[in-house]
């Protein structure tokens, strides 16, 4: 018998996919699939877009309406693809490269617009497709084929900086909390407005061997002891909050959505 | 997916599997293992209380909870 959401929502043709063994890719990829299917929504009417990066071949194996663009892009053909027919939910993947490096500004402008997108980051800390270049979410210290001697940049929050821009709906959760990411994705899709979820990933390739993070096990077992929801450090002594990385949703409000400002602005006009 | 927990079992697909260990590892009763081969075995089915955490976690679809006829 087949792996029975692979044979709902993926190209078997496509599978098994090509990313390293102990990628989050994957996972997050498998993750997105079942809030889909918790949500019942219909495959037709799904769009997934994303750019260029390792992350970015994920819509190469889901069985929906798919776009794989061009490097940075993907939240740009994304509001395109929403205006035009704002009844699909849009869903972009993007890399932490490809979200916040190249397509920085599309993603404070999406965020800003509180368009009805969802965008899932598979935030690697790395260039991963390209062969390990640091990108704006690599921690300051940490090494990259591009910062042999460690990294001197201050790394972005991607959550933090999507909430500063605007989006109604934030969450950062990594590839070992599976269930709370399925929830929160499921979450973003349902919000309505720019919704995002940064998913903490591993590249054991490159990031991981630059590191010397390990194996993908020692990686995500990295994940599991320092990542805490916020609102449990909240409780905590500052002792015991102290190396803590914090995860969870940050923000999640109403505000009017983009395309049905649009909308409503054509309508006002046609009288 | 609608099936009784009883009639539920282990299905490791060894093609697809690419031995990360992540199922193993993070298997609440330690009941899996990489075999001699590097691919994910089931070592000790009657202790599996069918959680799904391998399945939710593997990044390669390779693991997964199904009917146990087939
Ligand atoms: C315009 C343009 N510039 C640069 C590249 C090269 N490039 C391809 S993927 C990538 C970065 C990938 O990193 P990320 O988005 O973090 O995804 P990952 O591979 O880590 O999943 C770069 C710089 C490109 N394809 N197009
Ligand atoms: S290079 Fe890194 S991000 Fe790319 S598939 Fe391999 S582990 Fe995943
Ligand atoms: S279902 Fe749960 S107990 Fe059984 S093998 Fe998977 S993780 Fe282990
Ligand atoms: S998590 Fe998946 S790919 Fe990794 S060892 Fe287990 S079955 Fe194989």
């Amino acid at each position: 018998m087949n792996h029975p959401l692979a044979e709902s929502y993926f190209r078997m043709d496509k599978l098994p996919h090509i990313w390293c063994p102990g990628c989050s890719h994957g996972i997050i990829m498998a993750s997105i699939a079942r809030a889909i299917d918790r949500l019942g929504l219909d495959k037709d009417n799904v769009c997934i877009v994303s750019g260029i990066g390792c992350s970015s071949r994920a819509p190469g194996y889901m069985d929906f309406n798919t776009l794989h663009t061009t490097h940075g892009r993907a939240l740009a053909f994304a509001t395109g693809v929403k205006l035009a027919n704002p009844k699909l939910e849009v869903i972009v993947i993007s890399g932490d490269g490809d979200l916040s490096a190249i397509g920085g500004n599309h993603l404070i402008h999406a965020a800003r617009r509180n368009i009805g997108l969802t965008t899932i980051c598979f935030n690697n800390n790395i260039y991963g497709m390209t062969g390990g270049q640091y990108s704006p979410t690599t921690p300051t210290g940490d090494k990259a084929t591009t910062a042999p001697y460690g990294n001197i940049d201050k790394p972005f929050d991607i959550t933090k900086l999507a909430i500063g821009a605007g989006a109604t709906y934030a969450a950062k959760v990594t590839a070992f909390h599976v269930t709370q990411m399925d929830k929160y994705i499921e979450s973003a899709i349902a919000h309505k407005g720019f919704s995002l979820v940064e998913a903490i990933a591993v590249c054991p390739t490159y990031y991981g061997r630059k590191n010397r993070k390990g194996s993908a096990v020692e990686m995500m077992t990295w994940l599991k002891d320092h990542y805490i929801d916020f609102k449990v450090a909240e409780k905590l002594p500052p002792e015991k909050r102290e190396g803590k990385e914090l995860m969870g949703e940050f923000i999640n409000v109403d505000a009017p959505e983009y395309t049905a400002l649009y909308d409503a602005l054509i309508d006002r006009l046609k009288d | 997916m609608t099936d009784k927990k009883e009639n539920l079992t282990i299905h490791i697909n060894q093609e697809w599997c690419k031995g990360c260990g992540i199922c193993v590892a993070f298997c609440p009763k330690k009941v899996l293992a990489i075999g001699e081969n590097g691919k994910s075995t089931m070592i000790d089915p009657d202790n599996c209380i069918k959680c799904g955490m391998c399945q939710m976690r593997c990044p390669d679809f390779a693991i997964f909870l199904g009917g146990s006829d087939s």
